[in-house]
């Protein structure tokens, strides 16, 4: 390590103000703090001391997303193996869907950390970490058959529109990994609805046995085919088709795990977009007319990107709401919208990343009238006290 | 006055009023009007075209028709002329593309009645033309539309070639041949958001390039 750091200092000066390479610096610098830990610490005023910064923070939450994220590689495996008739062992079947994810993750990473690499050049900023986290959420919520090409293109647009044009990390309004997914949803709608693109291989034409069907258990409760639906169990498990990382709820705990013991997600906000979930189900079952309203309300937690939704996309710290008591607010509302948009409104089978979307928007109002509220109390209560001193 | 020349037809002042227009006082990028028609006609570029071109047609003459008025209308009831002579002049457009286009009618459908609440016309209305010479007026409605129109072609042209993979009907995305290699026309370019989204890449070139237009802090 020590040889490293020496052969650093060595062509730092290359980089800094007036060097050779000075337009370079944030790159430099980006590399630099990757391998090292920075040695700049604040200087003035009383601040809490502690080692976690953003890097580390990202690192935790991509820790939380490996479970997912293996287990989506086997399920690729395990869907197409199915589709086709044959039996695999476990390594064949992670393998072959490691192999088909790889890409993915590859062209997420790569169009993202370029445009950022960029961005920061023109503008004289550090390169921000904030991306390591988005290039990996991206593939994870994509369908395995979707062409390179418009990865790519979601992933630029989130990055461009969704996050530098509001300043970069830090500022975004929306969840740059759910800009992706969207701009995806409404822009080729044929790649992320249906039967056919949620299992590797079906898109090209390829033979499947009788009786396969490739469409997630959302997508049949929107036609109202239930017939085929699998059980409770296989969709808690996440042997069933469906967006590469959201298939297994069990994955995604272990993620919830991670994320809340090392207090890098909110568990306010992911027990409360179930609350709110299982608050929506339980009132359409009370007031059901169809087989899909008279769904258990615990389904909807293992079906589709519920799970992965709370989890992952509705704690982020930046486009999520600040305030604890908003956390309860935010978090409830996105777990109602989202059943509330799969069960009632035929044309979207999947409502967790509009219901996302949509209270990320409203994530600062919610802020703002908790802080009034807290304002207006203390203001009663200072007039309790001088009108007692007045007494 | 007597002794003061007439001023040309083409003073530089007057060159300014048709320039400006176009870029540093856009109506839609810089003064941020007519937003509305600018997300809803601009699918394709044929619509756009003959959108842009009547509401040129209808500032211009609404602002030379209310500059030759200008000194016998009320002040109370100006409104309410300035909204007569818009609505003249677009029943006469839209009867006139009823006539003699009607599928671009038939596609522009209620915004080419619609043009009577187009922002841009009625604030050249009360801003210019109340106070200036019918010919300063005539040319200053011409170069808001062209404005206006310049922009809903630029979004029309990214829409329409994204969206629908045409130029003006011609399908260049097939006839480049990009299909077969697995290009797919982008469904977002054809809702309204993105006619919004360009609009902002738009204003966000422009500002890159005019750095006077920023705000200051």
């Amino acid at each position: 390590m020590n040889s490293l750091r020496k052969k650093i200092d060595r062509i730092k000066p290359h980089f800094e103000e007036g060097g050779r390479f000075s337009k370079l610096r944030s790159v430099f610098e980006g590399l630099e703090t990757f391998l090292f830990v920075p040695d700049k610490v604040t200087v003035r005023g009383s601040h809490i001391r502690d080692s976690i910064d953003l890097k580390r923070t990202m690192t935790v939450v991509i820790i939380a997303l490996i479970p997912a994220f293996l287990f989506g590689a086997y399920n690729v495996g395990l869907q197409h193996y199915r589709s086709i008739g044959i039996e695999g062992s476990v390594v064949q079947l992670f393998w072959f869907g490691f192999l088909k994810i790889l890409p993915l993750v590859i062209v997420s990473y790569g169009v993202g950390l370029g445009i950022e690499f960029i961005a920061a050049q023109i503008r004289g900023h550090e390169i921000n970490e904030g991306f390591l986290v988005s290039g990996l959420l991206i593939p994870l919520v994509m369908p395995i058959d979707v062409p390179l090409w418009m990865v790519a293109v979601s992933t630029a647009f989130a990055v461009i529109i969704g996050k530098e044009v509001f300043g970069g990390t830090g500022m975004n309004i929306f969840n740059p990994a759910l800009m992706a997914r969207a701009f995806l949803f409404f822009s080729y709608p044929g790649w992320m609805t249906g039967d056919k693109v949620w299992v590797e291989g079906l898109t090209k034409g390829q033979n499947v046995i009788d009786g396969f069907s490739g469409a997630t258990p959302l997508g049949m409760l929107a036609i109202g085919e239930t017939g085929n639906m699998p059980s409770f169990m296989e969709m808690f498990l996440g042997t069933i088709p469906g967006s590469i990382g959201e298939t297994s709820t069990v994955a995604i705990l272990i993620g919830a795990l991670i994320l809340i013991v090392t207090g890098i997600g909110s568990w306010k906000i992911i027990v409360s977009v179930f609350g709110g979930g299982l608050a929506m189900g339980l009132l359409l079952n009370a007031v059901a007319v169809n087989s899909y309203m008279e769904l258990p309300a615990y389904y909807h937690f293992v079906m589709g990107g519920f799970a992965f939704g709370a989890v992952f996309m509705a704690t982020d710290p930046v486009s999520g709401t600040q305030t604890e008591t908003g956390k309860w607010i935010y978090g409830f509302l996105i777990g109602v919208l989202s059943v509330l948009l799969r069960v009632l409104n035929p044309a979207y089978p999947e409502g967790v990343m509009l219901a996302i979307l949509m209270m990320n928007m409203f994530a600062p109002l919610i802020d703002h009238f908790v802080i009034q509220a807290n304002i207006n109390r203390r203001l009663k209560r200072l007039k309790v006290a001088t009108n007692n001193i007045k007494k | 006055m007597s002794n003061t020349e007439k001023e040309p037809l083409f003073s530089p002042k007057n060159i300014k009023l048709l320039t400006a227009p176009l870029g540093r006082n856009n109506p839609i990028t810089v003064q941020v009007l007519g937003i509305c028609s600018a997300l809803a006609v601009t699918v394709k570029l044929k619509p756009a075209l003959v959108m842009a071109l009547s509401v040129t047609i209808v500032t211009a003459v609404s602002n030379l028709v209310i500059a030759l008025m200008r000194r016998s209308i009320p002040e109370r009831i100006r409104i309410i002329v300035q909204l007569v002579v818009i609505a003249t002049m677009v029943i006469l457009v839209d009867q006139f593309l009823k006539a003699f286009a009607f599928d671009v009618s038939k596609q522009l459908s209620v915004f080419v009645g619609l043009i009577i609440t187009n922002c841009i016309i009625m604030g050249r209305l009360e801003a210019f033309a109340m106070a200036n010479k019918p010919w300063p007026s005539f040319l200053d409605g011409l170069g808001n539309g062209a404005g206006y129109g310049i922009i809903l072609v630029i979004v029309a042209f990214f829409r329409e070639l994204f969206g629908s993979g045409t130029f003006m009907g011609y399908p260049v995305m097939q006839k480049l041949g990009i299909y077969s290699v697995g290009y797919e026309n982008n469904g977002m370019m054809i809702l309204p958001p993105m006619a919004l989204i360009v609009v902002g890449l738009i204003i966000w070139f422009q500002r890159s390039r005019d750095h006077a237009l920023i705000e200051k802090k």
